[in-house]
């Protein structure tokens, strides 16, 4: 009987800092031992349990894309005694990853779609995930128009920054960059919150179009009347939640909102099904 | 008692239709014998749900914690003195309650007449000086004294010390009480037998955690047992938390709890944590010549300092 | 099935020869209350008694688990690496098991027996154990067994259901893992004329239960409008949030994951949790979806009367044992709940209808 408490062992490959204001690391593992990966075969949208030996777990968004080989790339917040205890690693240093976890974003219902990405500040770790699927020279086909709205507090915080200059240099996906403030004169992208920007560039919504919304509470909270007003129906907006997780896989009964268990019947869910349930996250 | 209920829920209905307060707590009968429920009622109409007997026994300052509402509360003795620490500590304040003072009697001990008894209580009725209580096969009566809560027996506070109202006249102090007899003979014994007293004190603890919630005196937001920036406890069941738990949680007790015994009274494995709160009331008041909750003008002994403080500790 | 008579003579001196195969666990009575413990080689269950205070889920279900072992200390070659922690699952028995606690374990399967994933220390552990329940005769007037799915003569989860005729028990063998004890016992007297006399006993123990709750609308009840009913303050205003409840429930089962070190080596532990405990649902952030007493009260309410119902459509998670309601500090009583949630109307279905 696999027992799915047992982590795989990985190596910390390499760390990096995304974020000035240092609260925010790229951690990429490797796994020790052969077949594991294979093992891990994730889809974008799904969760990893980062596992410290003496220290605890942790529910972490994978970063990283299934089509990207060899490792998977987490981006953590500091924020308690594991993430604190994470950061404070190196490369070199041994840890345990579970997973993957969780439903992933509906690949299969989204086929053939005109797509809108909105991501805030450090919950555009999936969404990363989901945009280097999409971008793949294998998948990019598979799918209609690719908008993104992305905002961080400022230039410093955006994360991945390297890679949103190539994407928004790139004609087959319409990135919107932007940030709540900025006093760089040569900053090249929007400046303004999450919801304005989605208000002024995204597409309407319809029959054809979903949009995938990532961010804090403030930021779905402000955006979610946004997305209406655009024409998006609520079985069209698709959101990941977030809960205090410790199984990660369905059975401590911690993560649960109503019948729902946020780490095995999400954390993806649409709008429409978050609405049926009692809002407790 | 029945007197008691009456008067109750007069005052509640007068209290709430006249709009001194805006909700009343008390308790509600319960749906096992010797069991009341704490209830809160808001509408003159519902005060007839109040009752009042020997089973009394939980602490309902433990519901006045952070509260904004205007209130009224039944307090006995023991609960009256944690509505004076309460007001002291900050957790409610003076004019937001009007106390209605309950001289008590006594509250009886279930867990000592389950013990008297045999086959499953059905049903417990009780006059002023006694207790029938009724199985299948039997009815037995038995003498109210001899089955008191163990601090009813040794309490030395039956009348309340603060009052905006008194549901009825005082009754007399017991005297010539001696409160530390049982902890006299544990702090003479060897350290050997002492540890194994404790161990097999503790042994049974589930870590539910129904003492701490039970009392009054424990409403930090965060429980030392549930910090984790550092963890101070392990969650398991180790003896060596278990006993951290219980021991920590008595010092931190010290010089504020009145034995209200509602601690004991909450626990579903019948663990005697007394012995240890009462060691540390002990220590107070033969330190510090203090007694918890008698007056809104004094802060607790372990809150202040002064200069002749006892040092003999400092070796 | 063989329904056998054990004559009472031939009681201990089964028991005896089987714990050579198997560790026997049953209720022995300490201090005023009996609890499951492991019974010594010749040491019989204590079964005069309804029920014990705590269930036997801790048989299968440790409060306390270790579950991996790691060793610190760099100096070693697996240092860091997490390791499943060695088990025994030898073969066991749980003589005197009530039909409400062996029901109970079938639904706390559900929990940990899902179709993709296995927690495999509770299954192997399930799996090993052998069940002989003991049918009540003389159940307690807080049993409420027979409107909660089950009954003082409930078969489900047992391997061997015993009653006792005075002189001598009448075990009905269900199981193959039934029978292999009955075989370890050496109890092969089968009776089957004494059918009618067990059934008759079953009758007669229904009969006497007392106390019942009613179920039939929980299904059809709409979730969000029972989650906003507005009778949850009244529930909730004397729950003490304590583990009381949760921890006494054989149908409860929620956990939680810790390290603990010691030096250069540590284990994770699985220990029970409660969603009574308001730090639960707390996020590293602070932000606590349920961080008001109402709100945790209503949840574990709700997961047992109407969550469960609406996943799992096999009724209720409640065996009616009684345990939360003679031993709630504050006597919030399930039964009252259940009723207030059975019968409740949503506001704007009554204004259709009036």
């Amino acid at each position: 009987m696999q027992n799915p408490y047992i982590p795989y062992p990985v190596r910390i490959d390499d760390i990096t800092v995304e974020a000035e204001d240092k609260s925010l690391k790229t951690f990429k593992f490797v796994f020790l031992s052969d077949g594991d990966e294979e093992k891990f075969a994730y889809r974008a949208g799904q969760f990893a349990e980062l596992s410290i030996p003496g220290k605890g777990e942790i529910p972490i968004g994978i970063a990283s894309s299934p089509v990207e080989k060899g490792f998977v790339k987490f981006t953590v917040n500091r924020a308690g005694v594991v993430t604190t205890h994470l950061h404070n690693m190196r490369a070199g240093d041994l840890m345990g990853l579970r997973g993957p976890l969780g439903n992933c974003y509906p690949w299969d219902l989204l086929e053939g779609k005109n797509i809108l990405i909105v991501g805030g500040g450090f919950a555009f770790t999936t969404l990363r995930s989901s945009i280097v699927y999409m971008l793949d020279p294998a998948n990019r086909s598979k799918f209609g128009n690719i908008d993104v709205v992305y905002g961080a507090r400022s230039p410093g915080m955006l994360l991945y920054k390297d890679e949103l200059v190539e994407w928004e240099k790139r004609d087959d996906i319409n990135m919107h960059i932007t940030v709540d403030g900025t006093d760089d004169p040569d900053w090249k992208y929007n400046v303004g919150f999450v919801p304005p920007i989605t208000e002024q560039k995204a597409p309407p919504g319809g029959p054809d179009t979903y949009a995938i919304v990532c961010g804090p509470p403030i930021m779905i909270k402000f955006t979610q009347p946004v997305l209406e007003k655009l024409g998006y129906a609520h079985d069209h907006i698709i959101m990941s939640l977030e809960n205090r997780m410790k199984c990660g896989f369905g059975m401590c009964g911690r993560c649960g909102i109503g019948k729902e268990l946020v780490c095995k019947d999400g954390p993806v869910f649409t709008l429409d099904q978050i609405n049926q349930t009692p809002r407790e996250y | 008692m029945s007197e008691y209920t009456e008067k109750m829920r007069q005052i509640a209905g007068r209290l709430l239709k006249d709009c001194t307060v805006e909700m009343v707590i008390g308790f509600r009968k319960g749906t096992m014998p010797m069991m009341n429920e704490p209830c809160f009622v808001t509408a003159p109409e519902d005060a007839d749900s109040l009752v009042w007997d020997s089973n009394c026994g939980i602490n309902l300052a433990n519901y006045l914690t952070n509260r904004k509402e205007k209130i009224a509360v039944f307090a006995k003795g023991c609960d009256s003195r944690n509505i004076v620490n309460h007001i002291v500590e900050n957790k409610i304040q003076r004019d937001q309650l009007h106390i209605i003072g309950v001289p008590c009697t006594g509250m009886i001990d279930k867990r000592k007449i389950h013990g008297m008894v045999d086959g499953e209580i059905l049903e417990v009725t009780e006059t002023e000086e006694t207790v029938k209580v009724r199985t299948a096969d039997a009815e037995t009566l038995l003498d109210k004294k001899e089955v008191l809560q163990n601090n009813c027996a040794l309490c030395i506070h039956r009348n309340p010390v603060i009052s905006d109202e008194m549901l009825a006249d005082p009754v007399e102090e017991q005297t010539d009480i001696d409160r530390y007899a049982d902890v006299r003979k544990i702090e003479e014994m060897g350290d050997e037998e002492k540890w194994q007293l404790f161990e097999d004190l503790l042994a049974p603890c589930i870590r539910c955690y129904a003492c701490r919630n039970a009392c009054p005196l424990c409403y930090c937001p965060t429980c030392f047992v549930d910090e984790s920036k550092p963890q101070w406890v392990g969650k398991g069941q180790d003896p060596i938390d278990i006993r951290t738990f219980h021991f920590l949680r008595a010092y931190h007790c010290a010089g504020r709890c009145t034995d209200c015994g509602a601690c004991q009274r909450a626990c579903p494995v019948g663990i005697d944590m007394r012995l240890l709160t009462r060691k540390l009331e002990k220590d107070c008041q033969e330190q510090f010549g203090w007694e918890a909750g008698l007056s809104l003008d004094s802060r607790p002994a372990l809150d202040v300092y002064q200069t002749n403080d006892p040092e003999a500790f400092i070796k | 099935m063989t329904l056998l008579t054990i004559d009472k003579q031939n009681w201990t001196k089964g028991l005896t020869a089987a714990a050579d195969q198997y560790q026997l666990f049953g209720p022995v009575k300490d201090k005023d209350q009996h609890q499951f413990k492991a019974l010594t080689k010749g040491q019989v269950p204590d079964l005069d008694l309804v029920n014990t205070r705590l269930s036997p889920k801790d048989l299968i279900f440790p409060q306390s688990e270790t579950i991996i072992e790691y060793s610190l200390d760099e100096s070693q070659a697996d240092h860091h690496i997490m390791k499943e922690a060695a088990k025994d699952y030898s073969p066991r028995a749980v003589v005197g098991i009530r039909p409400c606690d062996a029901k109970a374990v079938q639904l706390v399967k559900l929990n940990f027996d899902a179709p993709d994933v296995k927690d495999p220390y509770w299954l192997q552990a399930y799996e090993a154990t052998t069940f002989i329940g003991m049918a009540c005769d003389a159940p307690l007037s807080t049993c409420f067994c027979t409107s909660a799915g089950c009954g003082p003569y409930n078969a489900e989860g047992l391997d061997i259901l015993m009653m006792d005729q005075g002189e001598n028990y009448l075990a009905k063998v269900l199981t193959d893992k039934g029978q292999a004890f009955a075989d370890a016992a050496g109890w092969n007297q089968a009776t089957p004329e004494a059918a009618d006399a067990f059934m008759a006993a079953k009758d007669a123990a229904e009969a006497k239960i007392v106390s019942t709750i009613s179920t039939d609308n929980l299904v059809d009840t709409d979730l969000l409008e029972l989650h906003g009913a507005s009778f949850w303050d009244d529930v909730a205003f004397a729950c003490l949030n304590c583990g009381t409840c949760t921890f006494s429930c054989p149908t409860c089962w929620c956990f939680d994951l810790q390290d603990e070190v010691h030096g250069k080596s540590g284990v994770r532990m699985k220990n029970w949790d409660s969603c009574m405990f308001p730090i639960f649902t707390v996020h590293t952030t602070g932000h606590n979806p349920r961080e008001t007493k109402t709100q945790r009260v209503r949840q574990r309410f709700m997961h047992k009367l109407k969550y469960f119902v609406d996943k799992y459509q096999t009724g209720i998670m409640c065996v009616g044992c009684g345990r939360c309601v003679r031993q709630c500090p504050v006597n919030i009583d399930i039964r009252r709940v259940c009723a207030l949630m059975n019968s409740f109307k949503p506001a704007d279905a009554c204004a259709a209808q009036g």
